[in-house]
């Protein structure tokens, strides 16, 4: 017989055939390399989908995310020159007036901060309010009657036709208002809106001066009107008018920024959860080459060069990850139908899922990859199958340095990186994370290093046999004591993490509510009414703890130069939303402030002039230090002052704090208003003030903080919830690893129990081995996961929140008592055939 | 006959901790083409060694085997590999059988990675040849050991081999079974005029071959010719 052949490429048909021949009915014994692709490609798919439809609803209903092609506001009135600049602009035109202000709802005495939104017109010209009745969006704007959020209704337990106060207006609630075109739940959670006509708005005695307002008019043009030649044509004078501008296209522009934000941070959940995946990879296939050694041995003895060995396995391998990968993707699409469901209250469009094409290529492309290099780490190992095998059960290992592993290492390296970097839309976050990943990964390898050593030096010899032999197979040879550590330890670290963060940032918000600190504000009371309001405060008990005038202002000059002419200058940094400054004026510093340069309430020498202090960040964006000037349009009163210092100010402390502080002496004779803290000790005592302050002074608003904290924390639960459902992936595929770890040694240990119990072991003493072993893993690597969770979560805490760092402790104990519990259910579970039956049989079944 | 085989002063030493340990000493010793020779000793005596290192399944550390008038050691891995797939074949005591494939499968491996497009047909032919022309479709795992041991059989016979290392061939079947084995063994070698190699403890089965060499300790303490059968 001729030779015809003396090798073969992976393109070879035989190549194929053997690869069909060997996989066809094991398949199964590559099933956790399914799994953990599935899940990790599910977990890419499911995000990126439901980023993709966001997008595209986006799109389709941009329109309705403004309910108007073009919308111009301002903090203050229109002047009469701005009205005849809107009144040439055409179109139809619809106003609107909001400011802050207290409900009061006279069934139950109830009241609540809320946003008051004075309607003339027929906006939304696009979408629609939602009303309950669906009448009642239009008959409101008769007068005399208001729509009020479904929300706030279910909260005061209000119903259609009940009488509300607003200043010193009754109102009928008309209806529910269930959506307001662009309004997510969320938004309307944080500040319930209250439609009332504009007509009504005068006759509720809100408008003071100083009253924080927003003016607004909403124009709907006629098709042809091309939007984007419109606003650049009108953008100049815009600006010179000081007036805010908002078009479909930067609605849609902001609200990209905002979910693009929230959907980068679920993308590297998703990812982490690929990653963790390509864990369960790598374990899964050094399980299936370790199974088969002995069929690649014989291939080798009867003349398979290693390359054909390596090429019929990588197909096999390379055909479940697309296997994996393409169910992955349509689990992924199936998923992000739900997704949706859980964030709708903060998506300001109807969401409608459809298949993203891109979203499954991209989660392809990334799984499939990653998956294959990966699972490249061990696979190359098959070349390196010696023959002998086939003569003997043990060879020693051909231990020279494999120069492909190293470039197997640097290229997983790479693509993580650009990968994350892809997923966070930022490269250099991408090597940070890859780095930061690193350094985990690396922790978690020398902990267990470190204990493996411990246990082989340091625990008595006078334990018992079980305890001595469990904790002797943690250091054995060819032990898994590092994969079940990184996986266990990996799935822990993020669990917690996730859950320690959470905590952190709800808990950022409740110091504010915590010990002495105030914790209700009131505002927008007026010159003549704050010794009345302050006596109303002191006798229900209640301490004043500041009170603060406040002059509204805006700046006019800059360094000599005005806000035009820095507007027009494409080399200024000043921000463009640097306009309205709400100062106070005082002759002392608080306890929040700190001077970092000039001199608090001292003239600079030769100079006779009005001295501000400017708080730090805001010295910054306007490019001013000590002895430059600033011009305030003071209501029509041009003022200009000299920076005299430079403060640093404590935001966190609940407080009326300050960008630009007067000094005494200048303002008192400004219109002002005043704010007023105080701390009550009892839900029922806030209710009590707000109701007696709201009914003598119906223009007074008040900030509960406790109802601030309530609703802070209700969003964080629902986003974390969505974060948590996607960390599920991540926990999914982490037991993956950890079965797939298990049953990497589940033939050495038969081989143990066989012998074990052949020389008179009893079944209950080995499965006191298996326990003891997984009891010890378990807890080395939950306890290495929560720690560095614990350094993680304070890291984030003092460089990032820059907050104080008081982990919560319980939590954190039961997750490591659930994980702990977990592995050694799993590990005894997996490895329960092994103690039960006789050892002939265990050997029969496995060899 | 020319020599099929040669090993010239072959010594094999494996690090064992930190010292060396040397398991095969000087051996040297030839197979002229179409013979038959058994390798016998205790445990422990480098048999196994002795026929990794003639097979090419493993690296002396020092000395030279030269296969088929080409010197294995100075071969890589693949052309090793290659060599085998031409000019040997094997036969192991747990027969070695790759245990996804079907008998027929199995037999036409060597075929196959020689290139052949029609290996089913031999394959098929030397499975009737054995007596399994009825189990072709069978995973081993369906197969009983000595049916195994024939499948093996035909699957080492199937290249034509010059040279045919048997490693206990009988050494997991009982005796009746053995018979057979050993029976079609010899039928075969003398059918093809391949040189046999049979590395054993069974002095009966060696008893068969032309030519037995007694190996202890690593070295060749006798290479006799066999009295009782035909050279």
């Amino acid at each position: 017989m001729n030779s015809k052949k003396s090798h073969f490429t992976i393109t070879d048909p035989w190549i194929w055939k053997m690869a069909w021949r060997d996989g066809r009915h094991h398949w199964q014994r590559l099933f956790l390399f399914l799994l953990s692709i599935v899940m990790g490609t599910a977990a890419l798919v499911a995000i990126q989908s439901m980023s993709d439809n966001l997008k595209r609803d986006i799109d389709e209903q941009a329109k309705t995310l403004l309910g108007a092609d073009l919308v111009i506001s301002s903090r203050q009135p229109f002047s009469s020159e701005v009205e005849s600049f809107i009144d040439s602009l055409g179109g139809k035109q619809s106003r609107e007036i909001t400011f802050a202000s207290m409900i009061y709802f006279k069934k139950n005495n109830g009241t609540r901060l809320i946003q008051v939104k004075s309607v003339e017109g027929a906006f939304p010209y696009y979408g629609a309010l939602e009303t309950v009745p669906s009448d009642a969006a239009g008959s409101f704007r008769q007068g005399g009657r208001a729509l009020v959020d479904h929300g706030l209704m279910l909260q005061f337990g209000a119903e259609v036709g009940d009488t509300i106060t607003l200043g010193s207006h009754s109102f009928v609630i008309e209806g529910r208002l269930q959506k307001v075109p662009g309004e997510s739940a969320a938004t309307q959670l944080v500040s319930p809106p209250v439609y009332i006509s504009m007509r009504d708005l005068e006759s509720t005695n809100l408008m003071k001066r100083g009253s924080r307002v927003v003016h607004r008019v909403y124009f709907k043009f006629d098709e042809k009107v091309d939007m984007d030649v419109l606003s650049e044509e009108i953008k100049p004078r815009l600006r010179a008018y000081q007036l805010g501008y908002e078009t479909v296209e930067s609605r849609k522009a902001n609200l990209g920024k905002v979910f693009g934000d929230l959907y980068r941070y679920l993308n590297l959940v998703g990812f982490i959860a690929l990653l963790l995946g390509c864990l369960g990879v790598a374990s899964a296939v050094h399980v299936f080459i370790n199974q088969k050694i002995p069929t690649i041995a014989v291939l080798r003895c009867i003349g398979a060069r290693a390359k054909d060995t390596f090429a019929i396995h990588l197909i096999q391998v390379l055909c479940i990850a697309m296997l994996g990968a393409f169910l992955g993707a349509a689990a992924g699409s199936a998923i992000q139908i739900f997704l949706p469901g859980l964030l709708k209250e903060f998506i300001p469009v109807e969401v409608n899922p459809y298949v993203s094409w891109n979203a499954i290529l991209r989660g392809l492309t990334i799984s499939l990859s990653m998956a294959l290099l990966f699972a490249l780490l061990p696979l190359i190992s098959i070349r390196k199958v010696s023959p002998l095998h086939t003569l003997r059960s043990t060879v020693s290992e051909n231990n020279s340095r494999d120069i492909w592993r190293g470039v197997i290492l640097v290229l997983i390296v790479a693509v993580v990186s650009i990968f994350s970097g892809m997923q966070i839309g930022r490269w250099s976050y991408g090597i940070g994370f890859t780095a930061a990943m690193a350094v985990v990964f690396g922790l978690i390898i020398l902990i267990a290093k470190l204990m493996m050593r411990l246990v082989k030096t340091s625990f008595p010899r006078s334990w018992s046999y079980v305890w001595r032999q469990a904790l002797a197979n943690l250091y054995r040879p060819h032990n898994q004591t590092v994969m079940l550590m990184l996986s266990i330890g990996l799935g822990t670290f993020l669990i917690v993490s996730l859950y320690l963060t959470q905590d952190t940032l709800i808990k950022q918000i409740a110091i504010a509510d915590s010990g002495k600190q105030p914790n209700l504000v009131f505002f927008d009371i007026q010159t003549d009414q704050q010794e009345e309001a302050e006596q109303m405060v002191r006798s229900m008990g209640a301490p004043v703890i500041q009170k603060v005038p406040i002059v509204t202002m805006r700046v006019a000059a800059i360094k000599g130069l005005t806000m035009e002419e820095i507007r027009k200058d494409s080399n200024s940094t000043v921000p463009r939303w640097v306009q309205e400054f709400r100062c106070t004026y005082r002759d002392t510093l608080t306890n929040t402030e700190t001077i970092l340069s000039g001199h608090w309430g001292r003239p600079v020498v030769g100079q006779d002039s009005i001295l501000i202090s400017v708080e730090k960040g805001m010295a910054e964006n306007l490019n001013v230090s000590v002895g430059d000037t600033i011009v305030f349009d003071v209501q029509g009163v041009m003022m200009t002052t000299i920076v005299g210092s430079i403060r640093e100010v404590n935001w966190r402390r609940v407080q009326p704090n300050f960008f630009v502080v007067f000094p005494t002496g200048v303002l008192e004779s400004a219109p002002q208003f005043w704010v007023l803290v105080t701390r009550v000790t009892s839900a029922e005592m806030s209710a009590s003030l707000q109701q007696a302050m709201v009914k003598r002074f119906p223009n007074i608003s008040a900030v509960d903080l406790a109802l601030i904290l309530r609703t802070v924390d209700a969003i964080l639960e629902k986003i974390s919830f969505v974060i948590r459902f996607m960390a599920l992936f991540s926990i999914g595929t982490g037991f993956v690893v950890l079965i797939g770890a298990i049953l990497t040694s589940r033939f050495q240990r038969i081989q143990e129990s066989v012998l074990l119990r052949t020389l008179g072991a009893v079944r209950k003493q080995i499965a006191r081995i298996m326990g003891i072993e997984y009891l010890w893993l378990g807890s080395f690597a939950a306890l290495s996961g929560c720690v560095l969770a614990l350094l993680g979560s304070w890291a984030l805490a003092f460089f990032v929140f820059d907050t104080p760092y008081d982990p919560v402790i319980m939590p954190v104990a039961v997750v490591f008592i659930l994980i702990v519990g977990l592995t050694v259910f799993l590990g005894m579970f997996i490895t329960r055939d092994i103690s039960r039956k006789p050892p002939l049989e265990v050997l029969r079944k496995e060899t | 006959m020319s020599n099929i085989l040669r090993v010239q002063e072959l010594s094999k030493s494996y690090r064992s901790g930190s010292r060396d340990l040397t398991v095969l000493y000087d051996v040297s010793f030839s197979i002229p083409g179409g013979s038959t020779c058994a390798v016998v000793g205790p445990s422990g005596s480098g048999k196994t060694t002795l026929l990794g290192l003639c097979a090419g399944l493993d690296h002396p550390s020092r000395g030279s085997v030269h296969l088929n008038d080409t010197q294995m050691d100075l071969l890589d891995e693949d052309a090793r590999a290659l060599l085998r797939n031409q000019h040997v074949g094997f036969v192991f005591q747990n027969f070695q059988l790759i245990p996804t494939l079907t008998a027929l499968e199995n037999v036409m491996v060597p075929l196959e990675l020689r290139g052949e497009s029609r290996a089913d047909l031999p394959a098929q032919a030397w499975l009737d040849r054995v007596g399994l022309g009825d189990r072709m479709d069978h995973y081993p795992v369906q197969l009983s050991g000595g049916e195994q041991q024939r499948v093996a059989l035909a699957r080492a016979f199937i290249n034509q081999p010059k040279i045919l290392f048997a490693d206990e061939p009988t050494g997991n079947l009982d005796d009746e079974t053995s018979h057979k084995i050993v029976e079609l063994l010899f039928e075969l070698n003398k059918e093809i005029g391949t040189a046999l190699v049979l590395v054993t403890h069974n002095l009966e089965l060696a008893q068969l071959t032309q030519r037995i060499i007694r190996l202890r300790n690593g070295k060749i303490v006798s290479d006799e010719l066999n009295q009782g059968q035909d050279n």
